[in-house]
C-alpha cells in the first residue's frame, strides 16, 4: 500500500503509539527505579519513619536526623574521612599513574599491547573478586607479605592498615581504567598539533603539558568526574572484606547497614544517603555539561 | 563499574579502535629513551598482572603442602581446591543464576537503549536533550543513595507466584534484572544515540518513500546498521552486569538466588579460610569475565572507550 509521502518526520497514527511507547517504556522504568527512589530518599530524611508502620505515620521531623548524624553517630566523622582519603588516594596517585602509563604506552615503544593488556587486565575483575584476590597477598596467616616479611599484621583487620591495603587493592583496578580511558583520548589528539609544536621546537614535555594536555581538556574532566563518582560509591570491596567496619567505613556502607542490618533505621540512612545524592549531583551535572555540549 | 562502579565514556563510536597502532619513529637518542621506557612498561606489567598470576598459581597448591612448606615453596600441585570450591560455593548453581540474571538484563538494556536512542536521533524533539541527560545521570548515582525507596518498593509490591516464589518482587530475579535495565539503559541510550546520529538521513527517507512505518524502519534499516556499537556494549554490559555486587547482596535475601559474585563469600569458612580454596574460587568466577577479556578484547575495549575521541 503506497502512502503519500508526506516528508520524513510525518507520523501516522499508529506510528505516533508506536514512537510513544519506545521512549515511554524505558523512561517510565527508570523514572520508577532511579528517579523517584532519588526523591524518595531525600524526602524521608525528615521523617522519623521506623519501616515499620505504615509510611503514613511517619512525621516531620525537620532537619533532626541531620543533626543526628553529625552528633550522636560516632561512625559517620571516619567514614566521611575515609571517603576523603579514598578520593584523595585515588585523585593523586591512582589517576595521575593511569594517565602517565597512557602517555608512555601511547608512544608506540615495541610490546605496548601485551603491556596495555597486562595493565587493563583487573578492569574486567568486579571490585569484590579483586577483594578476594588481594586477600591471598594480604592474610595474617597464609598471607604473601607476612610470608616474606615475617610480620604478623592482619592487613585485613588491622584498623590502622586496612584502609590503605583496600586502597591498594582498588587502585589496581583503578590505575587500568584511568590509563585505557585516557590512552583513548591520546590516539585522538589531532597529531598535526604535535608536529606544530615540534616545528616550533617544543620539548616533549613542553608539548604535552602546553598542548597536548589542555586540548584534552574534556577527557581530563571525565577522568576527574570518574574518580570522584567512583570513590564515592566504593562499596563492593570494603563490603566483601568486613561489611565496612572497623576502620573501613564508607558513607555507602553506613547506608547500607542502617537499612539492611538488624537497626533499620529509615529516616537516618536516609539522611546520609541525601548527602551522597547532594554530592554526586554537582558531578553529574558537571559531566552532563561537557557531555551534552558535544551533542549541540 | 561493577555494573555501578563503572563509568561510561561519551561520544561516537565511529573512531576506529582507540588501540590501533601508530607508527612509531624513531632516531638515535630516541631509540634508547624507548628502550628505557619499554623496560619501564615491562617491569609494570609483570607488577600489576602479579596478584592475578599469584591467585592462579595458589590454586593449583595443596593446602596441607603449602600449610608446611610455606608459599615461598615449589610443589605440592593438585586439582582438588576447585573440586572443592566447586561444591563449597555451589558454582553449578550460581553460575545459572548469574546466567538468569545476565542475559536477560543484557538483551532488555540493549534493546530498551536502542529504542530511546533511535527516538532521539531519529526525531527532533525539545525535550531530547533533556531526555538524554536524566537517563545518562540516572546512570552515575550511587545506587546506595536509592537502597531504601527501592528495597521498600520491591516489598510492597506483590507479584504472582509464577513470577517470583517469594510473593514481591523482593527477593526475585525479575526485581533485580530491571533494576540493573534501569542503571544501565542511560549509558547505552548515550553512546548508542551518537552512533545512530551519524546515519545518513537519506537512508530513512527512501524507506519512508518506500512506505516503511516506524516499527519497520527500527527493526529492518536502523538495528542492522547499529551491529557495531551493539557488539560492544553488549559486551561491556554481560561484564557490568555479571559483576554487579551491591544490588544483587541486598535484593535477593535467599542465598540460593544468589549469583556468582555476590555468593563470594561462600568461599570463606566461618572459622577458618583456607586461602588455596579462595584462589581456586577466585579463579573460577573471574573465568568467564577473562575468556571476555581474551575473546572479546577489541569490543570490550571499544566498548569502554566508545568514541573517547570524535575519531
Amino acid at each position: 500500500m503506497a502512502r503519500k509521502y508526506k516528508g520524513i518526520d510525518h507520523l501516522t497514527p499508529v506510528d505516533r503509539v508506536v514512537v510513544g511507547l519506545m521512549i515511554a517504556v524505558p523512561t517510565l522504568l527508570v523514572l520508577w527505579l532511579v528517579w523517584v527512589p532519588a526523591i524518595g530518599s531525600v524526602l524521608l530524611s525528615f521523617t522519623n519513619w521506623d519501616g515499620i508502620g505504615p509510611i503514613s505515620s511517619a512525621k516531620n521531623v525537620g532537619l533532626k536526623n541531620y543533626t543526628d548524624v553529625l552528633t550522636i553517630y560516632p561512625p559517620f566523622v571516619p567514614a566521611l574521612q575515609h571517603n576523603l582519603i579514598w578520593l584523595a588516594v585515588m585523585f593523586l596517585i591512582a589517576t595521575p599513574i593511569g594517565m602517565f602509563l597512557a602517555v608512555l604506552l601511547d608512544r608506540e615503544v615495541r610490546g605496548s599491547r601485551v603491556y596495555q593488556t597486562a595493565i587493563y587486565l583487573p578492569v574486567v575483575l568486579s571490585l569484590a573478586l579483586v577483594g578476594f584476590i588481594w586477600q591471598l597477598i594480604y592474610s595474617r596467616d597464609q598471607g604473601l607479605i607476612n610470608s616474606v616479611t615475617g610480620s604478623s599484621i592482619d592487613w585485613y583487620g588491622d584498623q590502622r592498615y586496612n584502609l590503605w591495603a583496600a586502597l591498594i587493592a582498588s587502585s589496581w583496578r583503578h590505575v587500568g581504567y584511568i590509563m585505557l580511558l585516557y590512552l583513548a583520548g591520546l590516539k585522538g589528539v589531532d597529531p598535526t598539533l604535535r608536529e606544530a609544536a615540534k616545528v616550533d621546537g617544543a620539548s616533549e614535555r613542553q608539548t604535552f603539558f602546553r598542548v597536548v594536555f589542555p586540548v584534552m581538556f574534556p577527557i581530563n574532566i571525565i577522568v576527574l568526574v570518574v574518580t570522584v563518582i567512583e570513590s564515592l560509591r566504593a562499596f563492593d570491596l570494603v563490603w566483601v572484606i568486613n561489611k565496612g567496619r572497623n576502620g573501613l567505613e564508607l558513607i555507602s556502607t553506613l547506608v547500607t547497614s542502617n537499612i539492611v542490618g538488624e537497626a533499620s533505621r529509615i529516616g537516618f540512612g536516609s539522611a546520609l544517603a541525601t548527602f551522597m545524592l547532594v554530592i554526586s549531583s554537582i558531578f553529574i551535572v558537571i559531566y552532563l555539561r561537557i557531555v551534552m555540549r558535544e551533542q549541540r | 563499574m561493577t555494573a555501578g562502579s563503572d563509568l561510561p565514556l561519551v561520544s561516537v563510536p565511529r573512531s576506529k579502535n582507540p588501540l590501533a597502532s601508530r607508527r612509531a619513529e624513531s632516531s638515535g637518542a630516541k631509540k634508547q629513551r624507548n628502550r628505557g621506557i619499554q623496560v619501564f612498561l615491562a617491569i609494570v606489567a609483570l607488577v600489576w598482572i602479579f596478584p592475578v598470576g599469584y591467585a592462579l598459581l595458589g590454586s593449583f597448591r595443596d593446602y596441607a603442602y603449602t600449610a608446611k612448606n610455606g608459599y615461598m615453596s615449589f610443589g605440592g600441585f593438585t586439582l582438588d581446591n576447585y573440586k572443592n570450591a566447586w561444591q563449597q560455593a555451589n558454582f553449578s548453581h550460581t553460575m545459572l543464576n548469574s546466567a538468569y540474571i545476565t542475559i536477560p538484563a543484557v538483551l532488555l538494556t540493549l534493546f530498551l537503549s536502542c529504542c530511546v536512542a533511535f527516538v532521539v536521533s531519529r526525531f527532533s524533539f525539545k525535550f531530547n536533550l533533556a531526555l538524554l541527560g536524566m537517563f545518562t545521570a540516572a546512570n552515575l548515582l550511587p545506587p546506595q543513595a536509592l537502597l531504601i525507596p527501592v528495597y521498600r518498593m520491591f516489598r510492597a509490591i506483590e507479584v504472582p507466584f509464577w513470577f517470583s516464589d517469594s510473593g514481591t518482587l523482593l527477593n526475585s530475579y525479575w526485581g533485580l534484572i530491571l533494576v540493573n535495565v534501569a542503571f544501565q539503559t542511560g549509558f547505552c541510550a548515550f553512546v548508542l544515540s551518537n552512533y545512530m546520529k551519524t546515519l545518513p538521513r537519506e537512508l530513512y527517507e527512501s524507506a519512508v518513500i518506500d512506505g516503511a512505518g516506524v516499527l519497520r524502519q527500527f527493526f529492518t534499516l536502523t538495528l542492522p546498521l547499529c551491529r557495531p556499537p551493539l557488539a560492544a556494549l553488549a559486551t561491556l554490559e554481560v561484564t557490568w552486569i555479571y559483576n554487579e555486587f551491591f544490588w544483587a547482596t541486598v535484593l535477593l535475601q535467599s542465598g540460593d538466588k544468589f549469583p556468582v559474585t555476590s555468593s563470594i563469600n561462600n568461599l570463606r569458612g566461618q572459622f577458618f579460610t583456607d586461602n588455596n580454596l579462595v584462589a581456586a574460587g577466585s579463579v573460577v568466577i573471574a573465568l568467564p569475565t577473562l575468556l571476555v577479556f581474551f575473546l572479546l578484547q577489541k569490543q570490550f575495549v571499544a566498548g569502554l572507550t566508545l568514541g573517547a575521541t570524535k575519531g
